[in-house]
């Protein structure tokens, strides 16, 4: 929001005098009056577009209802936002959804979050008023990450907003019209020849079932009563300040030393920290940008590599840019590959034997565990499965988890001891940062003096910065939600084409908008305020930490004394790099 | 090989087509409609390869095509079959008419036979409610069906073609 001068205007709410922004739609200015109306399609982050019809208000002097959604709001306007009769139309409207909607909600992996059956259930629904005319539609699992079940789609197309105008990948769009519009992907292939980068926005989106994480809960809780394995489990950075959510705990509370403690209650035999996977990836990657930047500055700016949607975008749309990427694995994988080598041979288990569960606030980690050869460098694959935070909240109440009263417990070691650096992974910035403070040691032979860097924090969709290191000036550039970064890449593109130097010397890049704490896999309802409130439960977390930077984590330290050597040591190369390669957009 | 990395040559008339009207309103749909004029309907591969030239998605071609009854995804027979489902046509049995082709040729609608000579489409009201039910196969009518007289009319056209039609 800018903080332009607006004018205001008065307006009559439900006879209640109210002075709001000129510019707002009915529905907004009810909200600034703590009025809310009832809608099924409009969401904060998206375009309006009417398609529900719920959230239809009274206006003074109007023969009809109008949708508040699109309605903008005039002078002296008086409007009516609820009463008995606005009840029962708004009643019917929600009828007529649920008549080609499929009573399936026993089975639902959105049964309890569902916006539809909640309104179902305060609208006083208890019974199907109209015949019900349900289309019939396979559900399409092929990405084994995103799964669509357009039987279930309401049509509100908000996931086709968030796809198209937000993440500008195009995967998804309606085909047909009428009755017989749905959603498909490009032209009705499956949704892993399209253009789809797994990113799930359009799962954090719907208000039903209609897309959704692939669950893989069952696989995990086999594996947890499997005696011939060894569970172990890590949490990404992002799910600490998240989870809470879930069991009536503020958005931003950490819960990282409850969570470690649940995940051992459910079964695992070791629990890590993702964290400690995100110190690894900064030593490796602070080094690659020095060396770049002091050995090979045609290759700068240097990409951040660790959002798998982010790469597979990359991958897709950009195959010229590949060699401006990081090759350092995600934390997570690290963490995965670390476990099956370090981890196993210091504590003499078959790393055949380990089943590696990573908690991710992320739908295309699911993707990313199998994506390349690399990602079974330990001769197994590194990461067994991939849950989402929201499949672990299922899990903890399945297992009869009483998380509030849960005493805190440690990780194990070494490969679940954090920096405060490894934390803010977790919010967009943050990785940024986090090399920063460590390219900034490389460079100079001393730590930062002010650790934290404002100028990169925040939601705008584009943050610039120079940082002064020495007398040198590093140009870095941060982009968060597929759009945004779009415009950066033509920037670079354009600089290679034109032979000048690139504006940048680093860039992180972030699939979903606001980074991993507003991630696919989240809790519903994600809005501005949550991904602010989560990102500073993770800024909080990172000042809590004794450690600030990744190269002064003594764990860190310890697993390159015994094991890795240096950074871009030939067993990091072996372990914790990998390889891009170009990919068709449409596989079909 | 991947479809990315095909070369499908769009037609020179289709080029020169987007070169002259690139920055009409409508665009889209005019291209569209010159493609289909030329091959029938839209082959996805031209589709995609316009998706390339245009810098359109492809998911936004086939939002398009789909939502327009005119735009077909599939290549017509030699002999379209309308069938008219206007109010007389549906009142006078024109699902039975239907039916009974879809059964004779051994497809739904919006499909093809396999050897390419017969596809069946619905069509609203053709102006023949006179006749009802009626179906056109290319621009001939045909009106008071029964449906016994389905085989004969279709014989005409696979006899034509040196052809005969399969009835199991």
């Amino acid at each position: 929001m800018t903080e332009k001068e607006k004018n205001k205007i008065k307006i009559l709410i439900n006879k209640k005098e109210i002075e709001v922004d000129e510019n707002l739609t009915i529905l907004d200015a009810a909200k600034h009056a703590r009025i809310k109306i009832p809608t099924l399609c409009k969401h904060e982050d998206l375009h309006a577009t009417g398609a529900c019809g719920i959230c239809v208000v009274k206006v003074e002097g109007m023969k009809k209802l109008v949708r508040s959604c699109t309605t903008p709001i005039q002078e002296n306007m008086s409007i009516i936002t609820h009463d008995a009769e606005l009840h029962e139309v708004r009643k019917n409207v929600i009828e007529l959804i649920l008549s080609n909607h499929p009573n399936e909600c026993l089975t639902c992996l959105r049964n309890g979050s569902c916006e539809l059956q909640r309104f179902a259930e305060e609208f006083g629904i208890r019974e199907k008023f109209f015949k019900p005319l349900i289309v019939e539609k396979s559900k399409d699992l092929s990405t084994k990450a995103i799964v669509v079940d357009a039987k279930k789609c309401i049509k509100c197309g908000r996931c086709v907003d968030v796809c198209q105008k937000i993440q500008e990948v195009w995967a998804l769009e309606f085909i047909n019209r009428g009755f017989d519009m749905r959603i498909a992907p490009a032209g009705d292939i499956l949704l892993s020849d399209s253009p789809c980068i797994k990113c799930g926005q359009c799962s954090a989106h719907c208000p039903v079932g209609a897309l959704i994480e692939y669950e893989e809960t069952d696989k995990v809780w086999n594996a947890l009563r499997d005696e011939n394995l060894y569970p172990v489990v890590q949490i990404a950075p992002a799910v600490r300040v998240a989870f809470g959510e879930s069991f009536g705990l503020l958005p931003g509370t950490i819960t990282t030393k409850k969570i470690y403690a649940l995940l051992r209650k459910l079964g695992f035999k070791a629990v890590f920290d993702t964290n400690f996977g995100a110190d690894v990836t900064i030593m490796e990657e602070a080094t690659e940008f020095y060396e770049r930047y002091q050995l090979n500055r045609n290759k700068l700016p240097l990409i951040t590599s660790c959002c798998p949607s982010w790469v597979d975008y990359l991958e897709k749309y950009y195959p010229e840019l590949i060699e401006h990427f990081s090759t350092v694995k995600s934390p997570h994988q690290i963490t995965g590959v670390l476990t099956k080598t370090y981890f196993a041979q210091k504590n003499n288990i078959d790393p055949g034997k380990i089943f590696m569960v990573s908690i991710m606030p992320c739908t295309a980690k699911k993707y990313e565990i199998s994506r390349t050869d690399e990602m079974f460098a330990s001769g197994f694959q590194d990461v067994d499965v991939s849950l989402t935070t929201r499949e672990l909240v299922r899990m903890a109440y399945s297992g009869g988890i009483d998380f509030e009263r849960l005493e805190e417990e440690e990780p194990d070691e070494i490969l679940g001891n954090y920096s405060g650096a490894g934390t803010i992974f977790g919010t967009t910035g943050g990785v940024m940062e986090a090399a920063l403070r460590t390219a900034y040691y490389l460079f100079t032979g001393k730590n930062l003096e002010k650790i934290e860097l404002n100028e990169i924090r925040g939601l705008d969709g584009i943050k610039k910065a120079n940082i002064k290191v020495d007398s040198k000036e590093i140009k870095v550039c941060i982009a968060h939600g597929i759009g945004n970064i779009k415009k950066v890449l033509d920037e670079i593109k354009e600089s290679k084409t034109k032979k000048v130097k690139p504006p940048y010397d680093f860039i992180e890049v972030m699939a979903c908008p606001g980074g991993c704490v507003a991630g696919g896999g989240q809790p519903y309802q994600i809005s501005d305020k949550l991904r602010i409130q989560r990102s500073n439960g993770i800024y909080n977390d990172d000042k809590q930490q004794q450690v600030r930077f990744s190269h002064e984590n003594p764990m860190v330290k310890k697993l390159y004394e015994e094991f890795l050597g240096k950074p871009l040591s030939k067993k990091s190369h072996q372990l914790l790099h990998t390889k891009y390669k170009p990919r068709p957009i449409y596989y079909k | 090989m991947t479809m990315q990395k095909e070369e499908i040559k769009l037609p020179n008339e289709i080029i020169e087509y987007i070169e002259k009207n690139s920055n009409k309103k409508g665009f889209e749909i005019m291209i569209l409609h010159k493609i289909q004029e030329i091959y029938g309907y839209v082959p996805r591969k031209i589709a995609m390869e316009l998706s390339r030239k245009l810098n359109i998605p492809l998911a936004k071609i086939y939002g398009i095509i789909t939502f327009y009854h005119i735009f077909k995804l599939n290549k017509p027979g030699k002999y379209r079959i309308s069938v008219c489902m206007g109010t007389a046509c549906y009142l006078k049995g024109g699902e039975d008419i239907l039916g009974e082709i879809e059964n004779i040729l051994g497809i739904g609608v919006n499909s093809t036979t396999e050897d390419g000579i017969f596809s069946i489409e619905i069509v609203r009201c053709i102006g023949c409610c006179g006749i009802a039910p009626a179906i056109v196969i290319n621009n001939k009518v045909y009106g008071n069906l029964k449906k016994d007289q389905l085989i004969e009319i279709l014989s005409e056209y696979t006899k034509i073609e040196g052809k005969e039609i399969k009835n199991d």
